[in-house]
């Protein structure tokens, strides 16, 4: 969009744009974010290497994934937000459907029923991840915020609908994750605190409903977490083991593809949900600090953006998939570190696998694409 | 419900949403900042219990290497074996200062202070907690010295191990081979998953041709081991339930060479003291009963490990003891070609079995000077062709080269598998030559040296000028012409079996093209023309073979050595001894229904009737059970 006089003379130390600021900024792309995400993902395959006992194979196969992910961002930040919008309802619709069709007739794995074999093999509720902040953004776009309550029930249904779908496939950690990112989206939208305390006190009844709609094994992670000492060969094994890889890191940790833990393949889930206790282990408290710091400045990126956007549902959406990433990174690390209950989330862009990241890469593509797309109006 | 909202307030609400992300961003930094606090608290204030627990309770997955197969001779002998021996280990991850530990276990003379640069390096290459052996077999006492010795060596232990052993040592080293200590290379090349726990693998002989039969497959078990690597016993069997199944090693299968050890011990015998090879194969089948290169080395050397100084001496010694001249030794094969030569003649029409020529002492080229000379002086007189055989006459198939010509001498000496590898089943064989125009259009980059003289083809005649051929090879001709043209690929190995069951898979002969002669006539008259140098009236090797129990064909050579290199230094002895003629002989025996085919050379040996053949009727005598240790 090509700049006024006057707003050329308004800014007259803007430098000419070199060559590529001038592609980033047709291709819709955020330098700031792109290098933080791309930091996160070089750390991120070094560790992969060390947790799949170095392995080129797998480490390639990785980096093939993370190729894909990369380009599913760029072309999502090609649509305008506007598009988006309008696109919205249907993509949300069309994301129930393929939930319920998993229930049906969707392929097994590791006794939970997720996938769904459409030509491609993947998991609808990946899709959800991003279809519910959509949804909820979209319902409060038009709307006057902050929501009246009778709006705030109606979104809750738009939330509850999808979650309860997938907690019985079962998937409990993806389905507490997409409620968290629906919530985020009325907290941003103003809902009042003292209606959050209620839902907080009522959540004490909740998660006793909670308790007994829940399987055996999850049962017992919530158990272990307060005691893994209780079960040391079972349940509380991951736990312990990675307590001790991350501990006895130490402040520098034992050095790249050293780990004794990790590479006396002593550590379950090494290459997947546990990786950050290879990263502890291996790179000590200096890597571990090295890699929030680096997902505090995405996040961070994040809520500027969502700052600088102009309409609400931009804006919502902006915020709700920067703080479910913030989500992700304190419940995988908490989770390791054993703060909160072993539930399968990885951790975000490091983790050895392919859905999930496409899906995060997505959401980095909306962050950006509502950035710039922006109408540089005057304020 | 959309109509009823009230006109939205964009300001106010972008006030609200800018509050809330405040409040969203203390609220991350705090959840962030917990797992900070833990990660100090894991990391920093409990980083020291943590450290003691990953050493002190661990879960180890052990390689357990397979028994590698043993290899037996022909009458089920043992000829390597699997004894077991304590080794020295270190396991680097445990040793605090690497060099100091080393440097005191030098000063101890458990390990040489030459190797300690390459234990450094292995320490540094491999997983850390991972052992690198420091020496193969401890004797008594270093095992007593080293016991009072541990405290003061944190991460150095003994082990038992089993250590691969040849009972016979030298005697089998160059067709057996020997295992030794696996190389970074060889690491790159192998399953590491076969290999878990390996040290060693086959480098030379049956044992690397065979390596994949011999090794098995690895095994694993889970052991719970303290700080120090070692098991903790009893009490940890409840961790052990719970680990995932071990898995035991498949041993390596059993292979039996179809060498006999009794004749190996002869033709080694009758070679003492001497440089060179013997090879004897069964001609109807095309196994190999004897493959002896002389001197020879100790193969247990490499199987225990030798130091830097030990091997250096077996490397620089100038008789090459590690060179297997039996199948790496190129020699021009002299007058040994003639038989094969004569019936390239006789099937090409080149010459008759009437066709005489007056030997006197030399040939000239039509238009030349030059003297061709034949090894008898002043010649033989008038001989036919099966007297340019049995006494070797040069002149004889000096002329008739001109006839046959060096491209159907190089197609016939090539059918009887002169010039090219064998494809023996073992491995490092050199091809050698028989030279052709072709070749030698391709060898040289000069114009000049690609044309072809004539003077090369009359050398040729006799076994000179380019071509080289391998012992082996020499052996498998002769057993083609004992067999009439019937060719086998020379093999060692005769079965391998399976441990378990018993089970034996028998390597069958593999027959190569025959070297077809249109007419019988001329194999009886070449064959008995070989038959009559050993056993004739006026054969060159009839002092060997006169008054033998048994019937035998044979043909003696002598070859030209290619002149000592100007940089080389001997004294003056020595040039002497190591500018003599290497003597040859090829021979097969009975000579009705042979058993067995022999070549023998012995470097710088002068006469091939007088030094090589007595050699080579030796080992048919003992083959034939005319042997002085006979059973």
């Amino acid at each position: 969009m090509p700049l006024s006089d006057t707003q050329r003379l308004l800014t007259p130390k803007a430098a000419p744009l070199s060559d590529v600021a001038r592609l980033m900024r047709r291709l819709h792309i955020d330098g700031a974010l792109l290098s933080g995400l791309l930091l996160i993902c070089g750390m991120g395959l070094f560790v992969l290497y060390s947790a799949v006992g170095e392995s080129s194979r797998l480490l390639l196969n990785q980096v093939i994934r993370l190729g894909v992910a990369f380009i599913a961002m760029l072309i999502v930040a090609q649509l305008p937000p506007d598009f988006l919008r309008r696109w919205t309802p249907w993509g949300y619709l069309a994301g129930l459907v393929l939930l319920l069709l998993v229930l049906t007739k969707g392929d097994v794995g590791q006794g939970a029923r997720r996938w769904l074999d459409l030509g491609v093999r993947f998991q609808p509720s990946e899709a959800m991840k991003l279809a519910v902040p959509m949804m909820t953004a979209w319902y409060l776009h038009d709307r006057h915020i902050p929501p009246r309550f009778s709006q705030l029930l109606v979104i809750a249904v738009l939330i509850a609908v999808p979650t309860l779908l997938i907690a019985r496939q079962p998937d409990l950690g993806t389905a507490l994750l997409i409620a968290a990112s629906g919530v985020i989206v009325i907290i941003l939208a103003g809902m009042s605190f003292r209606l959050m305390l209620l839902l907080g006190l009522l959540a004490i009844p909740g998660a006793m409903a909670l308790w007994t709609f829940m399987k055996d094994y999850q049962k017992q992670r919530v158990l272990t977490l307060l005691n893994p000492d209780s079960d040391p060969l079972g349940a509380g094994y991951n736990i312990i083991q990675s307590k001790i890889a991350i501990g006895s890191g130490g402040l520098f940790g034992k050095g790249w593809t050293n780990g004794s833990q990790a590479q006396l393949e002593f550590l379950p889930e090494r290459d997947t949900d546990f990786i950050f206790a290879v990263l502890g282990e291996e790179f000590g408290l200096f890597g571990a600090l090295t890699i929030l710091v680096l997902y505090m400045f995405v996040i961070g990126r994040g809520l500027y953006i969502a700052v600088q956007a102009h309409d609400t549902y931009s804006r919502l959406l902006a915020g709700s998939i920067s703080l479910t990433f913030l989500v992700y990174v304190f419940v995988n690390t908490a989770m390791v570190t054993g703060l909160v209950p072993v539930v399968g989330v990885p951790l975000p862009l490091v983790s050895f696998g392919g859905t999930s990241m496409v899906t995060l890469m997505a959401g980095f593509g909306i962050l950006m694409s509502i950035h710039s797309h922006r109408k540089l109006l005057p304020h | 419900m959309g109509l009823l909202s009230p006109i939205k307030d964009h300001h106010s609400e972008r006030r609200l949403f800018i509050g809330r992300i405040i409040l969203s961003t203390v609220v991350s930094i705090l959840l962030l900042g917990v797992v900070i606090a833990r990660l100090v608290q894991l990391q920093v204030v409990d980083h020291e219990l943590f450290a003691e627990k990953s050493q002190g309770n661990r879960v180890r997955i052990e390689a357990v290497p397979p028994i590698r197969g043993l290899i037996f001779d022909r009458k089920g002998r043992v000829v390597a074996e699997n004894l077991p021996a304590y080794q020295l280990e270190l396991i680097p991850e445990q040793v605090h200062d690497l060099d100091d530990t080393l440097n005191r276990l030098a000063a101890l003379q458990l390990i040489e202070a030459d190797d300690i640069p390459r234990f450094k390096e292995l320490s540094r290459s491999g997983p850390h907690f991972k052992p690198v052996t420091l020496k193969f077999r401890l004797t008594e006492e270093e095992i007593a010295n080293f016991a009072i010795q541990r405290p003061r060596f944190p991460g150095v232990d003994f082990q038992p191990r089993l250590v691969r052993h040849y009972p016979y040592g030298p005697l089998t080293a160059h067709a057996v081979g020997y295992v030794g200590a696996l190389s970074t290379a060889d690491l790159e090349r192998l399953d590491p998953a076969r290999y878990a726990g390996t040290a060693h693998t086959g480098k030379t002989g049956v044992e690397n041709s065979f390596e994949s039969d011999l090794h098995g497959y690895a095994g694993y078990r889970h052991l719970v081991t303290n700080a120090r690597g070692r098991q903790i016993p009893g009490d940890s069997s409840d961790l052990l339930d719970s680990l995932p199944v071990d898995k035991t090693a498949e041993p390596g299968s059993n292979v039996y060479l179809s060498i006999d050890l009794d004749l190996q011990r002869v033709a080694a015998r009758a070679l003492e003291g001497r440089r060179g090879a013997v090879v004897a194969l069964d001609p109807n089948n095309g196994e190999v009963l004897a493959m002896v290169s002389s001197p020879s080395f100790d193969p247990n050397l490499f199987a225990i490990g030798m130091s830097t100084a030990q091997y250096a001496e077996l490397q620089d010694n100038p008789d090459l003891p590690l060179f297997n001249r039996a199948v790496r030794g190129t020699y021009p094969p002299g007058s040994t070609i003639k038989p094969m030569l004569a019936l390239a003649a006789l099937e090409t029409g080149a010459t008759n079995l009437t066709r005489k020529t007056f030997c006197i002492g030399y040939f000239s080229l039509p238009e030349s000077e030059h003297r061709y000379r034949d090894w008898k002086q002043g010649g033989h007189g008038p001989v036919d062709l099966h007297d340019a055989i049995a006494q070797s006459c040069d002149v004889y198939f000096y002329e008739i080269s001109m006839d046959i010509g060096i491209d159907a001498m190089h197609d016939y000496l090539d059918r009887f598998g002169l010039g090219r590898p064998t494809g023996v089943d073992i491995g490092g064989e050199r091809p050698g030559l028989v030279p052709s125009r072709e070749w030698k259009k391709s060898a040289f980059r000069d114009r000049d040296n690609q044309r072809w003289y004539h003077g090369e083809t009359v050398i040729a005649s006799i076994g000179q000028g380019y071509m080289l051929t391998t012992p082996l090879q020499l052996a498998s001709a002769v057993g083609t012409l004992a067999a009439r043209g019937a060719h086998y690929r020379p093999h060692l190995v005769a079965a391998v079996e399976n441990p378990f069951t018993g089970e034996r898979l028998m390597i069958p002969p593999e027959r190569l093209p025959d070297v077809d002669i249109s007419n019988d006539f001329y194999w009886d008259n070449v064959l008995e023309a070989m038959h009559d140098v050993m056993q004739g009236p006026r054969g060159t090797a009839r002092a060997v073979g006169m008054g033998a129990p048994y019937t035998m064909a044979g043909k003696s050579g002598t070859a030209q050595v290619v002149s000592i290199a100007q940089d080389e230094e001997y004294d003056e002895e020595e040039i002497e001894e190591r500018q003599r003629d290497h003597a040859l002989f090829i021979a097969f025996a009975p000579f009705e229904n042979p058993r067995i085919a022999v070549a023998v050379i012995v470097e710088n040996g002068s006469s091939g009737s007088g030094v090589a053949a007595p050699i080579a009727k030796a080992v048919m005598d003992q083959y034939l059970g005319f042997g002085d240790d006979a059973s």
